[in-house]
């Protein structure tokens, strides 16, 4: 389908929730309100866009809204790409996810949420994924130091505490 | 004092993943396969749920081998970011490379000189060749044969010799730069390269005459950790897996990057999407890579190596020495880089594990905004409980190997 087809299609349906953008490298890229985002993802996948390529995050900081959710979606008969955009409130940075339509949505999904803080409402286990379940901040965000106070921190997993490696006692063999 | 009773210890951070068993009866059983296991290929955890010797479910756990790249690429220059993007899938650097500087390249508006374009695709099939081979060895050594490992690590140490003859590096070489190559391939290059090609069907048929024939090797791949089509895609599996699958989805092909629409080759594909046809599919890559080297090898064209620009690639070190302008060109692109025209691109290449795309943020800066990875094999481990479901134990073993991830890129 050509760019402004498909434009048409999704702007025509969703004349709310979507919005055309420029597509100045091949893939089309439309900005989508979370609000409409299954909608039209499910709309994507009627038209053949039958693969969730890529669920990835940005940070505009400091401009604001900061966060962006992108999503890159693949029709593998047709052999062409589109990009669905969602900017996302600063204070709640929340979109619905995917995964009830494409369960490849749950890990990716969880890997925004790690790395940015970004909320998927709906995720069946939106848990860590990348980082130790522990950790406090969300490391991709553009106000996360790259060196910090964590550096002093003591070690979170000390061996004593772990209870399945218990170290040996003084004199104990 | 008291002897420390693990037991007694609270468990501080109980697994927030979730887990627990579901049977009301209680006769199932929780094991954990890894991070530390030589069949995970890497560092990966699986919760496995059992019932007897069957597998009810399982839960792929990441992360350990989190390195934070893509943040640590946001703080280097567009040049310098290559660096570190190379040891995302170290067993295929150069894909990673090529993957990523495209994406640049894309949005600096650059076309690369002819000789630079067939090198690219040489290297890249042969990298994808030596993957392969490393896949091959272990998945081999997972099914219970020692000696094919050797034999499919001995072929790849002729590719690590190509690789350290031109780059200086056998792994993790850097080589693809932004405008170009680091450098022009020596003089020795093109016999090198035609010996090792010569040789390499037939060794590879050696490795195959140990492999087809053998009912222990056949009877642990076949029917094993099969997936449908529409879950596989349902999934985003993409690579030798999806095209096990009997899907003719190949990057290459679908959307040419590199002028691969100039050469010759086929896109094998499987029917059953077992382990059994995601080692035929990858055999025939094989086969199939080594056609497009030799066909590359033949048309490598004299020329330059890299654009003429020099406000994106350093002068040769002669003409530093002896031109004032060069030297300020070096000295600028060394402490500073170059600037990229603002914009998001998406730039994918095939990758020995399938689609590995890059989307580039760009604002206008001499430092990427932000570089997202689509790691195929991220999206291929979490497809392992989909697979594993239903199969025995022992079975694990062949559909992780036959999977083929690599945790730099999953954890990256």
């Amino acid at each position: 389908m050509k760019p402004e087809a498909l434009s048409e299609r999704l702007v025509g349906r969703f004349p709310e929730g979507v919005e055309a953008m420029d597509t100045p490298f091949d893939i089309p890229q439309f900005r989508v309100a979370p609000a409409a985002l299954v909608d039209v993802a499910t709309y994507l996948k009627e038209l053949g866009y039958s693969m969730l390529l890529d669920v990835g995050g940005v940070d505009y900081y400091p401009r604001s809204p900061r966060f962006e959710v992108v999503y890159h979606f693949l029709d593998m008969k047709r052999h062409a790409r589109v990009r669905l955009r969602c900017v996302l409130d600063d204070e709640r940075p929340e979109v619905p996810s995917l995964t009830g339509i494409w369960p490849s949505a749950n890990p990716a999904e969880r890997e925004v949420y790690d790395l940015f803080g970004v909320v998927f409402t709906g995720h069946p286990n939106l848990t860590r994924i990348l980082m130790p379940y522990d950790w406090e901040g969300h490391p991709l965000r553009k106000d996360y130091p790259l060196k910090g106070p964590r550096e002093k921190l003591e070690a979170r997993f000390a061996a004593e505490k772990n209870r399945f490696h218990a170290p040996k006692l003084a004199g104990e063999r | 004092m008291a002897k420390l009773d693990p037991a007694d210890l609270p468990l501080e951070h109980p697994d927030p993943r979730g887990y627990r068993v579901e049977s009301a009866d209680g006769d199932r059983m929780i094991i954990s396969v890894g991070p530390h296991h030589p069949s995970t290929h890497g560092v990966l955890r699986l919760i496995l749920e059992l019932e007897g010797e069957r597998i009810v479910n399982c839960v792929p756990e990441i992360g350990f081998l989190h390195t934070g790249i893509e943040k640590t690429a946001e703080n280097l220059t567009w040049q310098q970011a290559i660096t570190v993007i190379d040891r995302m899938d170290y067993l295929s650097p150069l894909s990673n490379n090529l993957a990523y500087v495209l994406a640049v390249e894309k949005l600096l508006g650059i076309q690369v000189p002819e000789r630079a374009r067939y090198i690219r695709v040489l290297m890249v099939e042969l990298q994808r060749i030596a993957s392969h081979l490393v896949w091959l060895g272990t998945t081999i050594l997972d099914m219970g044969l020692q000696s094919g490992f050797f034999y499919a690590f001995d072929i790849r140490e002729g590719i690590l010799d190509i690789f350290e003859e031109v780059t200086g590096a056998r792994m993790n070489p850097s080589y693809i730069r932004v405008g170009g190559l680091a450098n022009d391939v020596p003089d020795n290059f093109v016999p090198m390269v035609q010996a090792f090609l010569d040789r390499f069907p037939k060794r590879i048929a050696e490795i195959q005459s140990i492999l087809d024939d053998n009912p222990v090797f056949l009877d642990r791949l076949r029917g094993i950790g099969k997936i449908s089509k529409d879950k596989a895609i349902a999934y985003g599996l993409t690579g030798p897996n999806l095209r096990a699958c009997g899907i003719d989805y190949d990057v290459r092909k679908a959307f040419p990057y590199c002028g691969y629409e100039e050469f010759d080759f086929n896109v094998p594909v499987g029917t059953n999407g077992d382990a059994y046809d995601r080692y035929r599919v990858r055999i025939q890559e094989l086969y199939e890579s080594h056609k497009i080297c030799m066909q590359a090898l033949k048309r490598l064209p004299a020329g330059d190596w890299q654009i003429p620009d020099r406000k994106i690639v350093r002068p040769p070190k002669q003409e530093v020495r002896e031109n004032m302008e060069a030297l300020i060109h070096h000295f600028k692109l060394v402490t500073y880089g170059f600037d990229v025209p603002a914009g998001e691109v998406y730039q994918s290449v095939e990758s020995p594990r399938g689609e590995l795309g890059y989307y580039v943020v760009s604002n206008g800066k001499n430092k990427p905004w932000r570089v997202r990875t689509r790691p195929p094999a991220f999206y291929n481990v979490f497809t392992i409980p989909e697979m594993v479901r239903g199969e025995l134990v022992a079975d694990l073993v062949a559909v992780v190997a036959t999977i083929d991830p690599v945790f730099g890129e999953v954890d990256r």
